[in-house]
C-alpha cells in the first residue's frame, strides 16, 4: 500500500538453497603499522638535533690610536687575566708590581671565587676585568672565561693584547 | 563431578591505541625535526650559559678548526650575495674565474679554506675531492690576513641587510686564529660579532643566576 518498502535485498525472503554471505571481520592486525611507526620514530629521534646552538654575542672596543680617546681605567679596580697554556691563569690586582709578586697563578674552578671577590671589594664603576689570552690558551678557554664574565655579570672587561713582560712572568712561572 | 570449564582468552591484542600513539610520536618528530647538516669540517664547539638561539638568516660562518685553521663560508640561503663576494674578491685580487669554478663555491655547503694563490685550483674541485682535500685555511697572520679580504667583500655584498657574522671555533683551536679573525673584523669596522656555542646551565650562585631567578622565567638575562 503506501509504505516503502525498507527491507534490502529485493523484499524477498532467501529461499533455504540460498547461501548466506559469510560476515568479514573489519579487524585488521595493526602490529606492521605500529612496527613500521616506531622504526620511524627511531629514525627520526636520531637524525633531530634537539639542542640548538647558541650564539654568544661579543662586542669589540673599538682601536683608537690617540691615548686621549681611549678609556681610562683605575688601576686599583682592574684585574687582569693572563690565560696560559694547559688552563693555567695567571692573575694580579691593579698594577704589575715590577719585581712581580702580585703575579699569581689559579685555575679556571678557582676563578669564579676571584673575580666575584674582586668584584664584592671593589666599586662597581672601577671595577673592570681585563683579559689577556696568551698564544698557548685555546679558543674554548677564551670562551669560558668570557662566559665566566656572563656568569658574574661583570659589566665592564676587555679583552686585550698581552704585553711581553707578562708573557715571560707566565712562561718562568710554568717552567 | 562436572568439568571445571576455563574459557580460552584470545591471545590478540587490540594494538589500535598502540598505533595511535607510535605515530602522533611520529607527526611530532617530524614536523620538530630539522636535519643536522653533514659537517666537512669537524668542529667542536665549547659550552656557554648563553640562551640565545643562533641566527639563521643571512648568516656569515667563520669556522676554526682544531688546528687553528680557518674557513670562510656564506650560508646557502643567499646564492646572490655568495657570487657577489666571490667576484669582489677575485677582481680585487685579480683573478680570473670561470663560470665553473663560481659554481665551485656556489655549491650548497661550500667553503673557503685557502689561500688566494690556491683559490683558483681549490675551487676547479669537485665536491668529493673537496672533501678528501687538506686545506691549509684562510691565512690570518698579523703580516698577511687574507680574512680582511673576505669579510671586506662580504660586508658590501650584505649592504642594506643585517648580516649575521658568526665565529665558529673548535675547543682546541689556539688563540691566535681567534685573534686574527677579530683583527679581520676590527679591520673591517665590524665589532659586533657572535660565536657559536652549545648551551649550558648558569651555575648555582653566581650573579647571573640570582638575577635569573628574579627575572620572569621566560625572560633570562643572559645577553644583556
Amino acid at each position: 500500500m503506501a509504505e516503502m518498502d525498507t527491507s534490502s535485498g529485493g523484499g524477498h525472503k532467501k529461499g533455504p538453497g540460498v547461501k548466506k554471505g559469510k560476515k568479514l571481520s573489519t579487524r585488521v592486525d595493526l602490529t606492521p603499522m605500529v612496527d613500521l611507526g616506531f622504526l620511524l620514530i627511531t629514525f627520526f629521534i636520531f637524525t633531530t638535533t634537539m639542542s640548538q646552538p647558541t650564539a654568544m654575542k661579543l662586542f669589540l672596543p673599538k682601536d683608537t690610536e690617540k691615548p686621549e680617546d681611549q678609556n681610562k681605567v683605575k688601576a686599583s679596580g682592574a684585574l687582569t687575566l693572563i690565560l696560559a697554556k694547559d688552563n693555567t691563569i695567571f692573575y694580579y690586582e691593579g698594577e704589575l708590581l715590577p719585581d712581580g709578586s702580585n703575579f699569581k697563578s689559579t685555575g679556571f674552578k678557582e676563578v669564579r671565587d676571584l673575580i666575584i671577590n674582586k668584584k664584592r671589594t671593589t666599586a662597581p664603576d672601577d671595577f673592570v676585568v681585563v683579559i689577556k689570552p696568551t698564544p698557548d690558551a685555546t679558543y674554548k678557554n677564551t670562551v669560558d672565561i668570557l662566559d665566566e664574565m656572563t656568569i658574574n655579570e661583570v659589566k665592564r672587561y676587555a679583552l686585550v693584547d698581552i704585553f711581553d713582560v707578562e708573557l715571560q712572568l707566565a712562561a718562568k712561572s710554568l717552567q | 563431578m562436572p568439568k571445571v570449564k576455563v574459557p580460552r582468552k584470545s591471545t590478540t591484542i587490540d594494538m589500535t591505541a598502540m598505533c595511535d600513539v607510535a605515530f602522533l610520536l611520529l607527526s611530532f618528530f617530524i614536523l620538530t625535526t630539522k636535519f643536522k647538516a653533514p659537517d666537512v669540517l669537524a668542529v667542536t664547539t665549547p659550552k656557554s650559559v648563553s640562551t640565545k638561539a643562533a641566527e639563521q638568516k643571512n648568516v656569515v660562518l667563520i669556522t676554526m678548526d682544531k688546528e687553528g685553521k680557518v674557513y670562510f663560508q656564506v650560508a646557502d640561503e643567499n646564492p646572490d650575495e655568495k657570487a657577489e663576494i666571490l667576484d669582489a674578491v677575485a677582481q680585487a685580487k685579480g683573478i680570473t674565474l670561470t663560470a665553473q669554478e663560481k659554481a665551485g663555491f656556489a655549491r650548497g655547503g661550500a667553503f673557503i679554506g685557502v689561500p688566494f694563490s690556491k683559490l683558483k685550483s681549490y675551487l676547479a674541485l669537485t665536491a668529493d675531492q673537496v672533501k678528501n682535500y687538506k686545506a691549509d685555511g684562510i691565512p690570518v697572520d698579523s703580516s698577511n690576513n687574507e680574512l680582511i679580504t673576505w669579510i671586506g667583500a662580504a660586508n658590501t655584498a650584505f649592504t642594506g641587510k643585517k648580516m649575521n657574522l658568526l665565529v665558529k671555533g673548535d675547543n682546541d683551536a689556539k688563540y691566535p686564529s681567534f685573534k686574527g679573525i677579530i683583527d679581520a673584523l676590527k679591520k673591517n669596522e665590524i665589532f659586533k660579532f657572535a660565536m657559536i656555542t652549545d648551551p649550558e646551565g648558569v651555575p648555582a650562585g653566581t650573579d647571573l643566576w640570582k638575577t635569573n631567578q628574579n627575572a620572569p622565567a621566560n625572560k633570562p638575562a643572559t645577553d644583556d
